[in-house]
């Protein structure tokens, strides 16, 4: 069975928070998902202001209120908005059922005004999912490089930082996090390359690497496929599709008094 | 049976793939279920001597995979005497069909070489792949950054020609927006290799329709298993899924 640490409700069909949620659990049932994780409502907001992190927040809420056995949730916060972002990290996980934190492309993950929601994160013993990419296109405003996160990373050696897409262009991404011992690798949201996971599990061990989608903007299908088909041991294959997460998210399962 | 009709042999010149191996690349096939793979080869994409490529690849296909590999030459209309490169694939090399890559070869689909390559492809009855894209373009080498292929022109471009038969490869259809529903209504087929989103190749069977689409993996730069399990995803209807594993290939290139 799979644990998928990256997974949204934007791109799947539905009229409501529940009805996507059905709708996504239907597709990860098919794919023999066992658990995802959730995290940021729709549409997506790049910059989004105090009040729509709260909303998307609450439909996350809403969407997993009938799947606790089948979905973690992540909280959705922004470094542009550091004190609204403490009192949301406040109220969905220390106060309620999430168990991590989600950081998108508002602000890039290297700058200090990041450090409270870190730092805060860190004593729930919360993940933190930081988005990144290195594209050669080249990255928004905000949008949070692999290197960023080593260097935040490296700032924060006690934080559990997931390295959301490993950094999109996974070539880059594996060497950027190869010295920072406390960041994973998200293998989740990037095409089904061949080699991936080979390099990934070659330069920083296979429990430093988990099986994540992307989706509803990825398939289920093509980002398993990456897992499925690499040229590693079995035991490295289970471990990066559900070991490592559990190991992951076990301090904060436990803080909580939720069996994983 | 399972006709996979988006797949390359050789050296990518950006990366290792880890299937240069022709043998390594049969193995997987094998393994993988497909009994027949529609394959380019990767050399097609930068060489300017395509002759000698589509020569190897024709030699290739013979000696170490007959009757699984079926070979696609390339035709590149931005070289001189590209036409006799056309007549080989067909008469010398006994190709089923041509594979373009117009973005790497730098002409667009209003460029009236490339409708001439449209005609003349139609009337030697050659099946005419055109490659919408390689690679993710945020992921390109910082020197060699290659856009999509702009497909705007393109219903323009194959209106009015009798017995084309044109299939996209590496063509995402997003799951909103009109733009290529024309195209599929003039008979263009779909791969599957590029189709994203959960549930992403029964919605593209939604949308242009379940003769439009093709099995298509992209191997050896994606891994085979992506495509095999997009179907288990999309759940179809046991006719709809046979179709596009091989049917509507099958009718696509009789044997």
């Amino acid at each position: 069975m799979i644990w998928d640490v990256h997974t949204h409700l934007h791109g799947v069909e539905g009229r409501t928070p529940e009805e996507k949620m059905a709708q996504l659990i239907k597709f990860a049932d098919r794919m023999g998902i066992e658990r995802v994780v959730l995290f940021m409502g729709y549409p997506f907001v790049t910059d989004p202001t105090p009040e729509q992190l709260r909303e998307q927040n609450d439909q996350v809420l809403k969407a997993i209120s009938h799947y606790h056995d089948r979905a973690f949730a992540f909280v959705y916060l922004s470094a542009r908005h550091p004190d609204a972002s403490l009192r949301e990290l406040d109220r969905c996980v220390k106060d309620g059922p999430m168990v991590g934190v989600k950081l998108w492309v508002a602000r890039r993950c290297h700058e200090v005004e990041i450090d409270p929601l870190i730092r805060r994160a860190t004593e729930l013993k919360a993940p933190i999912l930081q988005h990144t990419w290195a594209k050669a296109i080249g990255n928004l405003t905000g949008e949070s490089h692999p290197a960023d996160l080593a260097i935040l990373a490296k700032r924060h050696p006690k934080a559990a930082i997931i390295c959301g897409h490993t950094g999109g262009d996974w070539a880059i991404g594996v060497r950027a996090i190869r010295d920072c011992p406390n960041v994973v690798a998200d293998l989740g949201g990037s095409d089904p390359t061949t080699g991936f996971v080979e390099m990934a599990v070659r330069e920083l061990g296979a429990d430093r690497v988990v099986y994540g989608s992307d989706a509803g903007g990825r398939s289920f299908a093509s980002q398993i496929a990456k897992v499925q088909g690499a040229d590693i041991p079995d035991a490295a294959k289970r471990a990066i599709f559900k070991d490592n997460l559990k190991r992951l998210l076990t301090p904060i399962l436990a803080a909580k008094g939720v069996k994983p | 049976m399972t006709i996979d009709t988006n797949a390359h042999l050789g050296h990518w010149p950006f990366r290792r793939h880890g299937f240069e191996d022709t043998g390594k690349f049969l193995d997987k096939m094998r393994a993988a279920k497909v009994d027949e793979a529609w394959v380019a080869s990767f050399d097609s994409v930068l060489h300017k001597d395509v002759a000698g490529v589509n020569e190897r690849l024709a030699a290739e296909c013979r000696e170490r995979g007959p009757g699984l590999l079926v070979p696609f030459g390339t035709v590149n209309p931005r070289l001189p005497d590209w036409a006799e490169d056309l007549r080989r694939c067909r008469e010398v090399h006994k190709m089923p069909g041509v594979r373009l890559y117009p973005n790497y070869h730098a002409y667009s689909l209003d460029d009236p070489d490339f409708v001439r390559l449209l005609r003349l492809t139609a009337d030697a009855k050659l099946l005419i792949q055109v490659v919408v894209k390689m690679e993710d373009e945020r992921t390109h080498h910082p020197l060699i950054k290659v856009p999509a292929v702009e497909l705007a022109p393109l219903p323009k471009a194959i209106a009015g020609i009798a017995g084309l038969r044109l299939q996209l490869l590496n063509c995402p259809v997003p799951p909103a927006g009109e733009a290529l529903l024309p195209l599929a209504r003039a008979g263009v087929f779909f791969d599957i290799a590029m189709q994203e989103g959960v549930g992403a190749v029964s919605r593209l069977v939604d949308r242009v329709g379940p003769d439009r689409v093709l099995f298509g993996s992209h191997f050896p730069l994606f891994h085979a298993e992506s495509a095999l399990l997009k179907l288990k995803e999309a759940n179809l209807a046991a006719d709809t899924e046979r179709a596009i594993r091989s049917g509507n290939a099958r009718t696509l290139l009789p044997t």
